[in-house]
């Protein structure tokens, strides 16, 4: 049709004049030139893997795999390169704006789907790139003999490609697609193994529950059309900081806080992402631990202003994160499952990401660095369980385990890595960038500095119990193996990557924290530290209790978990570990509250639609064909002169009127 | 007036199917000729309909267009005319899309008989769909009441027979209700058309629609022509509690059937809210606007509900209809143009989708002989492809983000909040019993161990003698189905990213309607425009 020319055409027109109109409206991007006008290939080609791997069908079987990994690693060299261009601009002219085609228009509601390549989404660009592949490569070898790999790794570039529009989105409805298709991405891979009918459940839970967190995002994107007449970012960001209501905001800014408490598994939308464990490991290193689950996080960080501008809402943002950070350190505590128990720990660390979030100016730059950190570490040992579970029969039950420390060298050497690193321990990562939140947590006036710091100091006690149980159960004290196992080490393609992520856990947080490199690249976007924002403990006193706390977390792991026997079949526990057990009880009062009462309903629902609606409908019916048994008679073939009948009727009235006139 | 076209489009559009009804039903030939000439019609009522779009004018000031008038019986007033604006437009151009992939996924819907004219009933089957095509044109294009009404009813006849005489076990029953509750319907709306004539001003064209328009009606008879109209229309639509006839309707019909049933029947409902009500009774709509959206948001909720309740696989499709037109109602009466132009895209965008999930299902419910959900499970494992399409129509169903549904969906949300906050805000939780019910089903029907003595055909080749015993195996998609898929999935994908192929000839069509409301009822929306809500 004509009109497609006319759409594509006037499209082509908007690409060189957006850039002017969004320089206008923030003075923030400009125009992209050289690579960087070819970021959206960072989407297009994990897009295209996608595409030719499931409508390819068996024909891509062979190389399906490879291709879908180059094309991941291709989209890793665009990140680089664009990164590399950034680099090379002032810290100022570093954001860049590229419009990509009119998207919808109708009445006074206009977007454009383009991309925003600044300094925040770059970071993610790159975690999600360089992580992803990473993982790409070491599902060649861990999915080795699953008769649907291509399959498999189809769905890993679509969610690549999801997360890439995700983050680089210059709106909240383009990031909503994203938002969407890692969600779908994250539902097909945790439901991959779904003829296990208890993943299939795992998978719609995590769908639903994000559907209760878009439910937010939806209504955050309806109110800020309403209020700001735009979705994009520069415009309600732009208009956020200077003449916003603030009741709006606050409801803004609650709406999005519920869509990233469903995406990052925060409470009280928490309880999808133990079940998610279902996937194959990979995508739980990949998904459910590194990128997706912290998109948030992004989310808030993104929207700053709009929390700014909302006190209460941001207030909220600190609440949510404290509550989760120790709702999930208790969980890890009690789990047995190792990927249950990682889970537990993502879910806590994500609340300290959320909490730094919800500071303010004091905690973005943290937050995102937190972020980074941990898809190091919590990828390198997801990867190392997956790498555990190979040489375990696919067994999880760390009571199962033990002394794995000589029989899987590399494994262990990199999990301990990631371990060091996210108790805390300096100079591993963890240290630079978890300690700066506990600091943050502890700046601020009356209840609150003690209220949060405190939480994210016992958090960090609590850490480094779990997270030494579940490596010292893992790797060391009594083998407990089952009599089946031969546990031997993975081959290269999982160990290299497993490697590579434990030399970034151990060496980036030093590179970039302590210089200062990482606070001043986001700067541009989050703003300045303020100055003169002292914690109300001085800082060396709450790193010495910080180390103490996490020292003594561990001592005590070590005594109950390694110099202990531990009991192959778990011990009753304390009324505090049955409820960790269960999840302190999530699922028990989601069913409670939501599920039982869902389905009364619906089945009254559909008894009462049978019986009174179309009871009364069908009453109707029958008065106005007569009787029931002249219902009857016209159902026997009467009605075929239905027609002739209707257009008598219409020739009577129509008489009757003319001779009326 | 009505643009006088040097072509007559949209007869022609009519005509064409209306002959190859007949070429199919009564040249002599096997029945798979005829198969191949039903198919052969509607696509050359499609190209020419592509070709008559091409002409279409979007910045033209006239209200319609490519139209024809020619008096009928002048003595009432009737006139033969027809026109189309961009809402009847995009509404013709869709059913001709569906038609031809109608016909191709009903090519076994009816075994030929055994006999020297065994295949008149197969003939017989694609005719009438062909006739509905007809009809169907004929509706959207009408520009004069009376012959708006006369397609309104005409329809109702091939559907009566496509129902009652190619239908499930209880055809005989659902087509009779569905009859009843249309001719309910109709018969108020017929004693509002005769009425509303007598208002206006009368002569020889008294009932073309832009005479009808900007009357100054007594504001009790405006209210009460308005609820005469609205009445067919909520049931045509169908709106929860007039919505009873159309799960059996459904179920009972053959999937072509229920795809044009429920994906373009069902939008002459909503298409003549906008294009009657709105448009006829600018004051009595917004006077009945609070009742009309309650209704709205209780069929979003109601029908959602009802569809995660559903044990049969076509009632539960029949039943997100309910619910997916809730929200169509819930745009038209936001009275926004963003809200307008996101329902007549939803319009455009549920057909597609509700015939991808007819149609898919149908594919499912011919290998089982079951329409029953708890029949299936762990079909994923025989038929992969089909499930992969199956998942693609449900998302749709859902509204996924990046898919054409989602466009339109947010469009009715985010264009009713103005006017509208607490029934937009009841209606967007809609977004999470929508991820329910597709969902579930797709896990009751898909995931799971392999079911017992099935097997997929690839296995099957696989094993030997000994290994197929008791085992029956189950063909993955045809090159027929992937045909009928390919374009569905296409029209979800590009109209997803390119929504505006269809919003810039919506738009204007919007505009116009609206500003016949504006002009009738100034102080509309206090807030604001009639377009938009407050922007800072």
């Amino acid at each position: 049709m004509g009109t497609l020319v006319q759409t594509l055409a006037s499209s082509s027109s908007t690409l060189s004049t957006y850039a002017a109109g969004l320089a206008t409206h923030e003075g923030e991007a400009h125009a992209a030139t050289g690579v960087t006008a070819y970021a959206w290939l960072l989407v297009a080609l994990p897009l295209l893997g996608a595409a030719v791997l499931l409508l390819g069908g068996r024909r891509t079987d062979r190389f399906g795999p490879v291709l879908a990994t180059a094309l991941s690693w291709g989209a890793f060299v665009v990140g680089a390169l664009v990164f590399l261009a950034m680099l090379g601009r002032g810290a100022e002219d570093r954001a860049v704006g590229i419009n990509l085609f009119d998207w919808i228009a109708a009445g006074s509601f206009k977007v454009s789907a383009g991309l925003l390549v600044d300094q925040l989404s770059m970071v993610f660009v790159l975690l999600i790139t360089f992580v992803g592949s990473l993982i790409h490569v070491y599902s060649i070898g861990y999915m080795e003999h699953d008769a649907d790999k291509r399959r498999f790794f189809a769905y890993l570039n679509l969610f690549v490609a999801a997360m890439l529009l995700l983050v680089l989105a210059n709106s909240y409805l383009l990031l909503y697609v994203g938002w969407e298709g890692v969600g779908l991405a994250s539902y097909l891979l945790i439901g991959f193994w779904n003829y296990n009918p208890a993943y299939a459940t795992a998978a719609n839970k995590a769908f639903v529950a994000n559907r209760v967190g878009d439910f937010g995002l939806s209504i955050a994107i309806i109110v800020m059309f309403f209020h700001f007449g735009a979705v994009d970012f520069a415009t309600v960001l732009g208009a956020a900081g200077s003449n916003a209501n603030q009741g709006f905001m606050t409801a803004i800014g609650l709406m999005l806080l519920l869509g990233a408490c469903g995406k990052s598994a925060q409470f009280p939308l928490q309880s999808w992402l133990g079940d998610a464990m279902a996937g194959p490991t990979p995508v739980s290193a990949l998904i459910h631990a590194a990128t997706m689950v912290t998109a948030g996080v992004y989310l808030v960080v993104r929207s700053a202003p709009i929390f700014e501008a909302a006190p209460t809402a941001q207030l909220v943002v600190v609440i949510v994160g404290a509550i989760t950070l120790l709702f999930g350190a208790i969980v890890g505590c009690a789990k047995d499952d190792i990927k249950k128990a990682l889970a537990a720990s993502t879910m806590s660390q994500i609340g300290y990401m959320m909490l730094a979030a919800g500071l303010g100016p004091v905690g973005y730059a943290f937050a995102i660095f937190h972020l980074l950190m941990h898809g190091f570490f919590k990828a390198g040992m997801f990867l190392g369980a997956g790498s555990v579970m190979h040489g375990m029969n696919d067994q999880v039950d760390m009571r199962r385990f033990g002394g794995l420390s000589g029989a899987m060298k590399i494994t262990w050497a990199t999990f301990a890595v990631g371990w060091l690193a996210i108790l805390g321990v300096p100079p591993f990562s963890g240290f630079w960038s978890k300690d700066k939140i506990i600091e943050a947590a502890f700046i601020g006036e009356g209840w609150r500095p003690w209220v949060f710091g405190l939480a994210a100091l016992l958090g960090a006690g609590i850490t480094a119990f779990y997270m030494s149980r579940l490596f010292f159960m893992t790797f060391h004290g009594k083998k407990r193996w089952t009599d089946d196992v031969h546990p031997h080490e993975s081959g290269k393609l999982m160990t290299v990557p497993m490697i590579v992520l434990a030399v970034g856990s151990a060496f980036l947080g030093l590179i970039l924290g302590p210089t200062g490199l990482f606070t001043s690249w986001l700067e541009p976007v989050t703003g300045a530290e303020p100055e003169g924002a002292h914690p109300v403990i001085p800082v060396p006193v709450l790193m010495a209790l910080t180390l103490v706390l996490v020292a003594a977390g561990g001592a005590l792991a070590w005594l109950r978990y390694w110099r202990d026997e531990v009991p192959v079949t778990a011990p009753a526990g304390s009324l505090i570990t049955q409820a960790a057990r269960k999840d302190l009880y999530q699922d028990q009062v989601n069913e409670a509250l939501l599920m039982r009462p869902g389905i009364h309903l619906t089945r009254s629902l559909v008894f009462a639609d049978s019986k009174g609606v179309d009871g009364a409908a069908g009453g109707l019916a029958a008065l106005v064909g007569g009787t029931s048994s002249r219902l009857r008679k016209l159902q026997n073939g009467f009605a075929r002169s239905y027609a002739l009948t209707m257009l008598a009727g219409v020739v009577a009235i129509l008489g009757a009127l003319w001779v009326m006139s | 007036m009505t643009a006088m076209s040097t072509v007559p489009w949209l007869t022609i559009l009519g005509l064409i199917p209306l002959v190859g009804a007949l070429v199919v039903a009564f040249v002599p030939g096997s029945a798979e000729n005829a198969k191949r000439m039903a198919i052969g019609f509607s696509v050359v009522t499609l190209v020419v309909g592509i070709i008559a779009a091409t002409q279409f004018d979007r910045a033209s000031g006239k209200q319609f267009q490519l139209g024809e008038q020619h008096s009928w019986i002048p003595q009432f007033g009737v006139s033969y005319s027809l026109g189309v604006d961009g809402i009847a437009l995009v509404l013709i151009l869709m059913a001709l899309v569906l038609t031809p992939i109608c016909l191709l996924a009903a090519w076994h819907d009816v075994p030929e008989e055994a006999g020297p004219r065994g295949g008149q009933r197969v003939k017989t089957y694609f005719a009438l769909i062909l006739v509905l095509e007809t009809f169907m044109v004929g509706v959207f294009a009408a520009t004069d009441v009376f012959l708006f009404y006369v397609f309104f009813e005409a329809m109702l006849i091939p559907v009566y027979f496509l129902i009652g005489r190619f239908g499930g076990p209880r055809r005989q029953y659902a087509a009779m209700k569905f009859l009843l509750f249309s001719l309910a319907g109709g018969l108020i709306m017929l004693v509002a058309v005769i009425a509303l004539y007598l208002q206006g001003p009368g002569g020889t064209d008294g009932f073309l629609i832009e005479r009808l328009t900007g009357l100054s009606l007594d504001p009790t008879t405006e209210r009460l022509l308005f609820v005469g109209f609205f009445f067919a229309f909520a049931v045509k639509a169908p709106m929860v509690p007039f919505h009873t006839w159309l799960p059996d309707a459904a179920t009972e019909s053959s999937p072509a059937t229920a795809t044009l049933l429920v994906g373009v029947l069902d939008k002459v409902g909503t298409f003549g809210m906008i294009r009657f009500c709105l448009q006829l009774f600018p004051e009595a709509s917004t006077w009945a606007t609070p009742v009309v959206v309650a209704l709205a948001v209780l069929s979003v909720i109601y029908g959602a509900l009802l569809a995660i309740g559903q044990t049969d696989m076509m009632r539960l499709v029949s039943y997100t209809s309910v619910s997916h037109f809730g929200f169509i109602v819930l745009g038209i009466f936001a009275f926004t143009t963003v809200g307008q132009g996101g329902s007549t895209l939803y319009m455009v965008n549920h057909g597609f989708s509700t015939a991808a999930l007819f149609l898919f299902a149908a594919m499912l419910v011919r290998r089982r002989g079951s329409k029953r959900i708890p029949d299936f499970g762990g079909w994923q494992r025989i038929t992969p492809a089909l499930a992969g399409i199956f998942l693609v129509a449900g998302l749709s169903g859902l509204a996924l983000p990046g898919l054409s549904s989602f466009v339109s969906e947010f469009l009715v949300l985010v264009g009713s909040f103005s006017t509208q906050p607490v029934a937009t805000v009841i209606a967007t939780s809609g977004i999470i019993l929508a991820a329910l019910y597709i969902l579930l089903m797709y896990k009751k029907v898909m995931t799971g161990p392999k079911p017992e003595g099935l097997v997929g055909e690839r296995e099957h080749d696989r094993l030997d003698e000994r290994g197929r015993r008791g085992l029956t195996a189950v063909r993955d998609l045809t090159t027929r189905e992937k045909l009928v898929a390919a374009p569905l999935i296409a029209a979800f994908v590009v109209l997803g990213f390119l929504p505006n192929l269809a919003l810039n000839v919506i738009n204007p069509a919007v505009d116009k309607t609206l500003s016949h409301v504006q002009q009738a009822v100034p102080n509309l929306n206090p807030a604001g425009t009639v377009a938009e809500g407050s922007s800072k």
